[in-house]
């Protein structure tokens, strides 16, 4: 853990849902908290219900602007969330794009700017994974929630978007929530790690 | 004019076509001949009964009954429209959506053409309101079972795209747009092919009774004329306020998708 005093980001108030146990927790600008657990412990509903795409009891913050206060749409643009399969609606790359990402940014990734100009079923799920990340950085949020998102790579491509992701919360302040089964990746890149409290069952002792 | 009169003979002879046909069904091992049966009977007692009961209503003349038939072939069709989807929205919301979105335009239409537009006296003449709420509801009720099937079925089918979209920061509006319009297409498919075969392949049911009962046929066309583009107006207004409705009831206020509020498939 660094010793360093941040900023505080986002802050968690028991937040709750229907499929994961209660949670609060902060997180200061530029820090990266790892998350983990067994599956079904209810990571990508606890990730879901931070974006506000599930029902759930308890507040976020977002410096100091609670989650309801805000409009739903412009909430999702702040505190991102890359889910494990990202969606494609359009037939090619770069019409999901709000902004054109730069060639740097591509490359950074281990991407060529052609890519773009393909359609979304020729590509590999490596590949989706990584553009998924770029469309959300694009929009510069200041959280991000990634759930698993070095699933699908081989480890160079890993490497590189630890790198890329790390870079962005330096340089943009922004705080993240990677979920990551690797116990040598949480080593990497976390400053925190956390593992998912587990669910009480309803009338247990 | 004088319309020949068919007999019960005459009947009972297409009928053995029917019966033929359910045979040759049954040999052929096909398994369809039941249905066929049933659903023949069905038609001759339906169809007897509503003669019946126009007659009747036919003779009153009385603007209360004519509205009392109205509502009763809405409450079918609204059904109908239920029975056609895949996964309803729960708590009543299918039926209801379905139910207002082919009252308004279905009464609102025929009652606008036949006060300003045929200008029959009085307006609710059981000869003209009847058969024309019907073909207009029978239209619309088609339209919106297909387009809101796609919508909820659709948005279930689509789950990832459509929340991909909200997570980016758009709002459900566009997050929705491609199943919105894929829905209207759907449901209005029927119309547009009916518009386009008008005449060529088809001829309409109600220029056909026209037309066998004696009037002109220039006459007959002018009727069917004007019941396409009531027809086509009201399938699509009743449509596109569906769609409204049930995307707005398939989203919440913080533009989650609710497919919660969908049942599951039967």
């Amino acid at each position: 853990m660094s010793n360093v005093q941040r900023s505080i980001v986002l802050d968690v108030h028991a937040l709750a849902g229907a499929y994961f146990a209660p949670i609060s927790l902060q997180l200061g600008a530029g820090e990266m908290l790892c998350l983990f657990g067994a599956s079904g412990s209810g990571k990508s509903q606890f990730l879901r219900a931070l974006v506000d795409l599930e029902l759930h009891q308890g507040a976020v913050f977002l410096q100091d602007v609670e989650q309801q206060q805000m409009l739903a749409n412009l909430w999702r643009r702040k505190v991102a969330y890359l889910p494990a399969e990202s969606g494609w609606w359009a037939v090619r790359v770069g019409q999901h794009f709000a902004t054109q990402p730069s060639s740097d940014a591509l490359a950074s990734l281990g991407l060529e700017e052609a890519i773009l100009a393909r359609e979304v079923d020729g590509i590999s799920s490596g590949e989706r994974q990584r553009l998924g990340l770029l469309r959300l950085l694009v929009q510069r949020p200041q959280v991000i929630l990634l759930d698993e998102p070095s699933a699908n790579l081989d480890p160079d491509s890993t490497l590189k978007m630890e790198q890329v992701i790390r870079a962005y919360l330096h340089e943009a302040q922004a705080a993240a929530i990677w979920v990551s089964h690797d116990p040598l990746q949480r080593e990497r890149i976390a400053d925190r790690s956390m593992e998912m409290p587990l669910m009480q069952r309803e009338g247990a002792a | 004019m004088n319309l020949i009169e068919l007999t019960a003979l005459d009947l009972g002879l297409a009928a053995l076509l029917v019966v033929i046909l359910g045979g040759l069904v049954a040999l052929s091992g096909l398994g369809l001949t039941r249905s066929l049966y049933v659903s023949s009977l069905r038609m001759v007692l339906q169809l007897l009964l509503i003669g019946v009961v126009l007659e009747a209503l036919f003779r009153l003349n009385n603007p209360w009954l004519v509205l009392l038939m109205g509502l009763v072939m809405l409450a079918v069709a609204g059904w109908e429209v239920v029975a056609r989807q895949k996964r309803r929205l729960r708590g009543g919301w299918g039926y209801g959506i379905g139910l207002v979105a082919m009252a308004l335009p279905a009464f609102s239409l025929t009652v606008f053409s036949l006060v300003l537009l045929i200008g029959v006296q009085p307006w609710y003449t059981p000869q003209y309101a009847i058969p024309l709420l019907g073909m207009v509801l029978g239209n619309t009720m088609t339209g919106i079972g297909l387009g809101f099937n796609r919508l909820t079925m659709g948005a279930a089918a689509s789950r990832r795209e459509i929340e991909a979209q909200l997570l980016l920061g758009y709002d459900m509006r566009q997050a929705s747009r491609k199943l919105r319009q894929e829905s209207l297409h759907t449901a209005m498919v029927p119309t547009i092919n009916m518009l386009t075969v008008a005449g060529i392949v088809s001829l309409p049911g109600m220029m056909t009774g026209q037309i066998l009962a004696g009037t002109s046929p220039i006459e007959a066309v002018k009727y069917q004329i004007l019941l396409m583009f009531l027809i086509t107006s009201a399938t699509g207004f009743g449509t596109m306020l569906a769609i409204e409705l049930g995307t707005r009831r398939l989203f919440d206020e913080r533009q989650r998708l609710r497919l919660d509020r969908l049942q599951d498939a039967k």
